[in-house]
């Protein structure tokens, strides 16, 4: 009995889902599957980047991360808060407790008048996260054509292959490419966009943030300030933002899987020792 | 334990002659673990997964509870708290790592025990209650699952709680004043976040009170094994302590190695970049999906994309997303075949090999694909043959099929002999 | 790691007779060990994810100015959570204090031993009753500072004096004064 009423209800599905596959079908014969778009035939995956960190061997360059953090800083930050980095991590891209002071009160938080209680803003203590540039997510999108620039603590977590994507993203701006036009004429980039084949689809509101080479002036020792690799520090400094224990995490990795591996063979050995006296070996 | 020569626990000294008196805790792990449980000696590493499965619980629940000390469901601060544990709590990143690729990792446990069981039809009599215990606590593990993919408070923990919410929506006339009262508000907030993190908390207990009636439950008629034919004599067994612990005990060790291998190199090759963007209810991200665990199913759920006749195609899917787990529930009643094993089943285990296991492989793939051509009519191809695999082919095969012959005893089959059995001859209980 | 394998496979153990049956147990022993050493190395982080995390340390050291407090008026600070009482004496207070003889203390400690050499009059202490951990009065204007001029806690009636150093009641030492330096003339810096 539960049988035939199992039959009965195989069939009811089976006929029901092949009842949507049969209109999907016809759609689909009579109608093709569906037009091909601009973002999806003009998109471009993120260009290739190498960073430090990168591979199961792969630590931080702090030199790097500096420089990263100091295009944050000078660019990036006029836009984009970073709030769940304190300014105390930045211990980890080798600064000194006393650079870290000076570094902190460089910055502007909000505080509170401690005899009006009204909100002021103070220099900042190493214990102070990062300062969002606008009070709130409203004054974000007036300030910015409705388009609230993100967060970036988490950046390079957020997106896939998260670091390249930055990377491209800041040097991937350019003009619309002629064809594009000329295959989806519907598709130019509205005024106040910007296009960028990186983008997903490919109409960014943040205007190009890096746009000439010398734009952050690097401290004496470092690489050329070029656009080029203020785009692959300030990735570096996100890759960093978004996973500071990145470092730790490998370094714990290896000794743990060399134990495991050592254990395993051990437990190996004495699962054969244990089954030696009864397990003829059978092969067929 | 129905087995006679099941050598029998002894205590040795004082305590546990003491222990034995007053609380036989000893001589139950003795029994249920240990060198009093007669195993069949022939067991394959497939059947690894059972213990390994219960270490998973254990370590989802050690994790989880040193989680919990630093976690605060609340949405204001819910995704913050959990970027607290990844950077300023000691060794915070590899708890959450470990907790949300032990998830991951549970489930490919619990899938490849499922399908063991499929495929030597574990779920035959005298073994129904064990499968059937075995299903609730699958169906457990999603729900625990699912709540536990909200609690940080991402884009795909709130949208993930949306959708599936919303999939009462499809109930006619209640659906929606459920949704409103499993939500507490009318989309996911604080409300939902706070019963999500209490059931979350609370349903790993449940779990593990159903392993605990599972194990038992297992402990009734003994465990199968490849062959599928009962145990015979004590020379078909071996008793489990300690022969199966040192198989699993290496069985582990190669898990572990998998498991930390993903938890410090890859540890968010299984999860979504859009978690890691705080919850807005305002933006909704380019393709929702499920954890990977849940793909299949969200595959069958999204196959229905016309109404059928008078229901529509949204509860259509929601009747068939449910009635896909649902129907494991009644294997032991559909498949009639005599024989256990898929070894000696030719037919059954060509629609196995061919069938099911490739419409498992499509279903898991579409599932985590957008929503577009050609991976729904792929799913729905593949949603047809899982009801028919499971409700039409295996009744009927089971009726046509002419088993292979079966070897006479477990014992036979390892040391090999020219007997044979008779067919039939393995459903008759050991003792 | 990879070397140790070669000495142990399953071919040399079979072969080694009764010498092989002794570095089989010792396998078997081996194996449990390890599996022991991993289930201790387990337990270290799960104990240390409860210590205090790195935003918790990061607030472990408060700089307080104090050019603002009047003698005779105290301002009651937050150290490491918990309330932090810093006092600028009068002279009345100080001669008040070093008056009392030190031997006849409860918790024989004078003033200048509570203070920063040069700042006699600035006295930091924790605003903590060492009895049970309640917050002592007197910090505020208007509350009572007890029978000895300094502070006093309701709770169960432990008065300290002008030092606050315990003088009647059931506290058995003088209110914590932590550790603190002057980074200037005008800000100290606890802990």
């Amino acid at each position: 009995m539960i049988r035939l009423f199992g039959i009965l209800a195989g069939l009811f599905f089976t006929v029901a889902v092949m009842w949507s596959f049969a209109t999907g079908a016809f759609v689909a014969a009579t109608e093709g599957l569906g037009e091909e778009t601009a973002e999806h035939a003009f998109h471009e995956h993120p260009k290739d980047l190498h960073l430090a960190s990168d591979g199961v061997f792969g630590k931080f360059d702090k030199a790097q991360l500096q420089r990263g953090y100091q295009v944050y800083k000078e660019v990036c930050s006029a836009c984009h808060s970073m709030k769940f980095v304190a300014i105390r991590d930045l211990a980890d891209l080798g600064y000194s407790e006393a650079q870290l002071k000076a570094e902190a009160a460089t910055w502007q938080v909000p505080g509170i008048d401690p005899n009006t209680g009204e909100a002021t803003m103070r220099p900042g203590l190493p214990t102070d996260y990062f300062p969002s540039p606008y009070p709130n997510a409203v004054a974000a999108a007036a300030a910015n054509n409705n388009a609230i620039p993100p967060d970036l603590s988490l950046m390079a977590k957020a997106r896939h292959d998260g670091a390249a994507y930055v990377y491209s993203l800041l040097t991937g701006y350019q003009e619309q490419p002629a064809e594009l036009l000329k295959e989806f004429p519907g598709s130019k980039t509205p005024t106040g966009l910007h296009y960028n084949p990186y983008f997903p689809n490919l109409n960014l509101a943040m205007a190009p943030p890096l746009t000439s080479n010398g734009q952050v002036t690097y401290a004496e020792g470092n690489p050329e300030p070029t656009i080029d690799q203020m785009a692959q520090d300030v990735a570096a400094f996100l890759t960093w933002t978004a996973e500071p224990t990145l470092d730790k995490r490998k370094q714990t990795g290896w000794p743990v899987l060399g134990f495991l591996l050592f254990a395993t063979i051990l437990a190996f050995l004495a699962k054969k020792q244990v089954w030696s006296a009864v397990k003829p070996s059978r092969k067929d | 334990m129905s087995f006679p020569w099941a050598s029998q626990y002894e205590p040795k000294n004082g305590l546990t002659k003491f222990l034995d008196e007053k609380l036989p805790l000893p001589r139950l792990v003795y029994g249920a673990i240990g060198a009093g449980y007669p195993v069949p000696r022939n067991l394959s590493y497939m059947w690894n997964f059972g213990v390994l499965a219960g270490f998973c619980l254990v370590l989802q629940i050690v994790t989880g509870v040193v989680l919990a000390m630093h976690y605060a469901p609340n949405a204001l601060v819910a995704f913050g708290t959990t970027e607290h544990i990844m950077r300023d709590v000691n060794w915070g990143w590899m708890m959450r790592y470990a907790h949300a690729n032990g998830a991951s990792f549970f489930f490919i446990v619990v899938y490849l025990h499922i399908f063991r069981g499929f495929f030597y039809s574990s779920y035959k009599a005298p073994r129904e209650m064990i499968w059937l215990l075995g299903v609730v606590i699958f169906l457990l593990m999603m729900a625990t699952a699912f709540m536990g993919y909200v609690l940080p408070w991402g884009q795909m923990s709130f949208w993930g709680a949306k959708v599936i919410t919303g999939l009462f929506g499809a109930i006619p006339v209640v659906g929606e004043p459920i949704q409103v009262w499993l939500l507490g508000g009318f989309a996911p907030d604080n409300a939902a976040l706070n019963r999500f993190f209490s059931l979350h908390f609370l349903l790993p207990f449940v779990i593990a009170g159903v392993v605990i009636l599972h194990i038992w439950a297992l402990h009734i008629p003994g465990s199968s094994n490849p062959t599928g034919v009962e145990i015979k004599t004590e020379a078909d067994t071996v008793p489990f302590h300690p022969y199966y612990t040192a198989k699993d005990g290496f069985g582990l060790g190669v898990f572990l190695l998998l498991y930390c291998a993903m938890l410090f190199f890859l540890p968010n090759y299984l999860g979504h970049p859009d978690n890691y963007i705080e919850a807005n209810p305002l933006s909704t991200p380019a393709h929702i999906v499920p954890e990977w665990y849940f793909w299949p199913f969200y595959a069958i759920l999204r196959a229905f994309t016309v109404d059928f006749f008078f229901i529509p195609a949204k509860l259509m899917g929601v009747l068939a997303m449910f009635a896909a787990i649902l129907v494991w529930f009644f294997l032991p009643w559909l498949d009639k075949s005599p024989v256990r094993s898929g070894h000696y089943r030719p037919m059954f285990r060509k629609f196995f090999w061919f069938g099911l296991i490739p419409t498992m492989a499509v279903l898991f793939y579409c599932g985590g694909a957008p929503a577009e051509e050609p991976f729904v009519m792929l799913s729905q191809l593949a949603t047809a043959y899982y009801f028919l695999h499971f409700l039409v082919i295996l009744p009927l095969v089971s009726s046509i099929e002419k088993p292979e012959p079966l070897p006479y005893s477990i014992t036979e089959a390892v040391l090999g002999s020219d007997k044979k059995a008779v067919l039939g001859e393995n459903t008759t209980p050991a003792v | 790691m990879a070397d140790t394998t070669g000495t142990a496979t399953p071919e040399t153990l079979a072969s080694h007779g009764e010498d092989g049956v002794r570095r089989r147990d010792f396998i078997n022993i081996a194996a449990v060990s390890f599996a022991g050493v991993g289930a201790v190395a387990v337990v270290l982080p799960l104990v240390s994810q409860m210590a205090p995390s790195a935003d918790v340390l990061a607030e472990s050291s408060t700089e307080i100015d104090v050019s603002s407090i009047e003698a005779g008026q105290a301002i009651k600070a937050v150290f490491r959570k918990q309330p932090l009482f810093v006092r600028r004496l009068t002279p009345a207070e100080i001669a008040e204090a070093d008056s009392v003889a030190v031997s006849s203390l409860r918790d024989p400690e004078t003033l200048a031993e509570r203070t920063k050499e040069g700042h006699l009059d600035m006295l930091v202490t924790m605003g903590v009753c060492t009895h049970l951990g309640c917050v002592p009065l007197g910090a505020a204007e208007g509350e009572n500072r007890g029978e000895f001029g300094g502070y006093f806690c309701p709770c169960h009636g432990s008065h300290y004096d002008t030092a606050a150093r315990i003088r009647k009641g059931p506290a058995p030492a003088n209110l914590v004064v932590p550790d603190y330096e002057f980074t200037s003339d005008t800000v100290i810096r606890v802990g």
